[in-house]
């Protein structure tokens, strides 16, 4: 036999000296640029949105100078005080198309700035642009002062005298005495809203419920109510000695005011009961605004919104998404994994059950706001109607559970989700090796106790990422919940100090909606496009966090299993 | 009883060779009183769909003696092992004909609970597999399913069963531990204690030292030989010389059916079939 000449032409093995687009195609490395190009492109676009909507809605907290300027307004000069919230320039076509008569004005682009002038009621308007060739002189006073009030938005002047009912009170600084009676006038409207709250609402509360007793007796015939009446006079006597205190509160709260002179000389008064902080940003150190600006976000976090959700705080629509999410995963995840373990472990796998499968996976597919439809006409009015039908007959014709709520929301979001969970659950059965469930049951455990002790427990992390990509999906929804539950301004929390404590049949607010709201249908837009970027951000932290905290969770139970998950 | 454990397994070559047959000249199953008969096979056929995969096998697997099964793959080993604690019954389109008495008691009767069943009839598998907890959770598995038992007198029979596997003296100070971390050898001898922890009167071992290295091997086959003073012990093993050394009695299977089955001696000495004896010394299989 021959044998073949080792061989001495080694050119074959080496790189081709001539590059061909055909070889370097084939070598995999445009796929590798490619690949690396499209994970770039997205992580930058992921920082790119979480930057701005941080910056935007972080800058909103942050205490600017407020500039006094003086400009002309063509017909007249007059001054205002106020931060200046946004620059731009435009073209200098586009300009003179608004103002043909103004040719002198020379450069290719016109600047202009936005000025939150505040000072709503007195000079309105509270947002305006003025021209940078309009400026005719620029200030920085130092004792200006920035009210934050509960109605009309911010106030900007100089403190003229504090008034104590009607009468100048005698003071060495104005500003001191200003703070110790804003300080003074906070106490006493948390005293008010202690009585408005805690007692004047649970003497509503009993109030309705006598009513209830008394439809209910009603409805059976007994129109015997003096035990009733009773009762209902002892609470009206309550009722007045609570109001005649929260009263007298509130005429305390009145009395001192304050007279500011605002940029263009005019004097206003001020009621304190109005003022809800007051600062002078132009005189504060960097760590006092630091401090001013930690202070307005906890407000913004903890606090009610005002003026149609344009100032204040999200606290009662952070409540909201939370509680309902919550909610949510209570009740989707009992729900996915029982039927995941029906169609993974139970069923005889065959075409039906690949149907019902497929089906299911479908499901994830479909619009949310036809599962908003579905929970109105389902949940809310024959599931929720026939509850009241059943159970809360005397409170008719209003609805008790008959109306969009917390929990139709709740449910609805779980229909949405469950899914998810079902096929995260599935895929995660399917990763348990079979050999531990022939050892448990070899042992002798049956089907049902190797399920609970061996299967469920190692199933759990991919319960988990159920749950995980369930809240991500729940917690950023919003179409469908517009028809089963959320409103703008809900009057309380679902939770509360009233029993049963948590009120499943109450509307609620939610951060989601509260962005469409305080974005789109809100009457002062200016106002509240910071409060949308805030909002944002602080829903997309919540999700973060929720997520965060559920994957911290997974990857623990997950280590625990690992090696032997197929 | 084996008398020499410091000589590692020759696992190389495969010839008729009488020096590793160490178990006494039992006699042949058909001639053993019945009183002696732990289980008893009669005509035991089982289908896969259509599919044959035991043909009228019929066994009298001696108590407190330890009977191999070998043949080639698919020769149906698993399958009747697996049969005896009715772990066939988990898959789709088994049939079964024929009658298994553990015990004088038909394990297919209606009346049997398979959970019961299941734990007189305990089983280790070829892979070693431990539940992903810790290593006295494990062993107290089996415990828990039925009874509620005090701590303390868990703790004993856990240490117990620890002990019968040879295991104790390994993990006492990690009983906490999860049972993953233990190497191979330990996870099996683990199962084992887990199976034994429950008191079976059988224990099927389905090739149970095919995933181990010659060491870890050598430590379940001296675990064999000292469990069998208790327990019945059904072994499924490719190796022979593994059948050899550890079993009193041998079956060969062949597709399906049982060739031939005697005492140990007799099978690697003498066997009467041809195909035994072609298949013990390699030439086929």
């Amino acid at each position: 036999m021959a044998t073949s000449e080792p061989p001495n032409d080694h050119s074959q093995w080496l790189r081709p000296q001539r590059l061909s687009i055909g070889r370097w195609w084939k070598s995999g490395e445009p796929l590798i640029w490619l690949n690396a190009t499209a994970v770039a492109v997205c992580i930058v676009a992921v920082l790119g949105l979480l930057g701005l909507i941080a910056v935007k809605g972080l800058a909103h907290f942050w205490p600017s100078d407020v500039l006094t300027i003086e400009y002309d307004r063509g017909f007249d000069q007059t001054k205002v005080a106020g931060e200046v919230v946004q620059r731009e320039s435009i073209s200098r076509g586009r300009f003179l198309e608004a103002y043909p008569d103004k040719s002198d004005i020379e450069g290719a682009t016109v600047a202009r700035w936005m000025v939150k002038s505040g000072n709503r009621r007195v000079n309105a308007p509270d947002f305006r642009w003025i021209f940078e060739h309009d400026i005719l002189s620029l200030e920085r006073e130092d004792e200006i002062v920035v009210f934050e009030r509960a109605e009309w938005g911010n106030a900007y002047g100089t403190l003229a005298t504090i008034n104590e009912t009607g009468k100048p009170a005698i003071t060495e600084s104005l500003w001191d005495e200003l703070q110790a009676r804003i300080k003074r006038t906070n106490q006493l409207r948390r005293q008010a809203e202690k009585i408005q709250n805690r007692f004047i609402e649970r003497i509503n509360h009993q109030f309705e419920k006598l009513r209830l007793q008394e439809r209910r007796r009603a409805l059976k015939g007994n129109y015997d109510i003096a035990d009733l009446n009773a009762q209902r006079e002892e609470l009206n006597d309550r009722y007045i000695h609570q109001e005649g205190r929260l009263r007298e509160v509130q005429s305390e709260m009145e009395r001192d005011s304050v007279e500011v002179r605002i940029a263009d000389g005019r004097i206003t008064t001020i009621q304190l009961s109005d003022i809800i902080r007051a600062w002078q940003p132009n005189s504060m150190s960097y760590l006092e605004k630091f401090g001013h600006w930690t202070a307005s976000m906890w407000i913004f976090l903890s606090e009610d919104s005002r003026e149609a959700n344009t100032e204040g705080g999200v606290f009662p629509a952070l409540f909201g998404t939370v509680l309902m999410v919550l909610l949510m995963s209570v009740m989707v995840t009992p729900f996915g994994v029982v039927a995941a373990l029906y169609l993974r472990e139970y069923a005889k796998q065959g075409p039906f059950v690949q149907l019902i499968r497929i089906a299911v996976n479908n499901l994830a597919g479909v619009p949310s706001i036809v599962y908003g439809v579905f929970g109105l006409g389902f949940f809310v009015y024959l599931i929720g109607g026939s509850i009241d039908d059943l159970f809360f007959k005397a409170a008719q014709p209003a609805p008790t559970f008959g109306t969009p709520g917390l929990i139709w929301a709740s449910l609805t979001l779980a229909l949405l989700t469950v899914p998810v969970v079902i096929v995260s659950t599935e895929e995660g059965l399917t990763r348990i090796p079979a050999a531990l469930r022939e050892g448990s049951l070899a042992l002798g455990a049956t089907k049902a106790e190797t399920m609970f002790k061996v299967i469920l427990p190692m199933a759990s992390p991919s319960i988990l990422t159920g749950i995980i990509l369930a809240i991500a999906r729940a917690a950023g929804e919003v179409a469908p919940l517009m028809l089963v539950g959320v409103v703008k301004l809900a009057p309380t929390l679902p939770i509360d100090g009233n029993f049963p404590f948590l009120h499943l049949d109450r509307k609620f607010m939610h951060l989601g909606f509260h962005i469409y709201d305080v974005g789109f249908q809100s009457p002062n837009v200016d106002a509240a496009r910071p409060l949308v970027f805030a909002t944002a951000l602080l829903l997309v932290v919540i999700i973060v966090g929720l997520n965060l905290s559920a994957i911290t969770l997974r990857n623990r139970l997950e280590a625990r299993y690992r090696g032997v998950l197929l | 009883m084996r008398d020499d454990n410091s000589s590692p397994p020759d696992t190389q070559g495969v010839k008729l060779d009488t020096t590793i047959v160490e178990s006494t000249g039992e006699p042949n199953p058909t001639d053993l009183p019945s009183s002696d008969i732990c289980l008893q096979v009669k005509d035991l056929c089982l289908h896969y769909g259509d599919k044959m995969a035991l043909d009228h096998i019929n066994m009298r697997i001696p108590r407190r003696k330890v009977t191999a099964l070998i043949g080639p793959s698919g020769c149906g080993k698993s399958t009747l092992i697996r049969c005896f604690n009715r772990m066939n019954d988990l898959v789709d389109g088994v049939k079964i004909g024929g009658t298994i008495e553990l015990e004088g008691l038909d394990i297919h009767d209606a009346e049997v609970d398979v959970s019961q069943l299941r734990r007189r009839v305990g089983m280790v598998f070829q892979q070693p597999n431990p539940f992903p907890k810790s290593v006295y959770e494990n062993v107290a598995y089996g415990l828990r399913l039925t009874e509620k038992i005090p701590k303390s007198e868990l703790d004993d029979r856990v240490e117990w069963a620890l002990k019968s596997a040879a295991l104790w003296d390994e993990v006492n100070d990690r009983l906490n531990d999860t049972a993953l971390g233990l190497s191979g050898g330990q996870q099996q001898r683990l199962v084992i204690a887990r199976a034994v922890a429950v008191h079976p009167n059988v224990l099927l071992l389905d090739e149970p030292a095919s995933a181990l290295d010659p060491i870890s091997t050598l430590r379940i086959e001296e675990l064999i030989a000292e469990l069998k003073a208790d327990y019945t012990i059904v072994i499924v093993t490719h190796n022979m010389q593994q059948a050899a050394r550890v079993s009193d009695y041998t079956s060969f299977l062949y597709l399906g059916e049982l060739i031939e089955f005697d005492s140990t001696l007799t099978i690697f000495t003498n066997p009467s079939e041809q195909q035994t004896e072609d298949y013990i010394t390699g030439r086929y299989g």
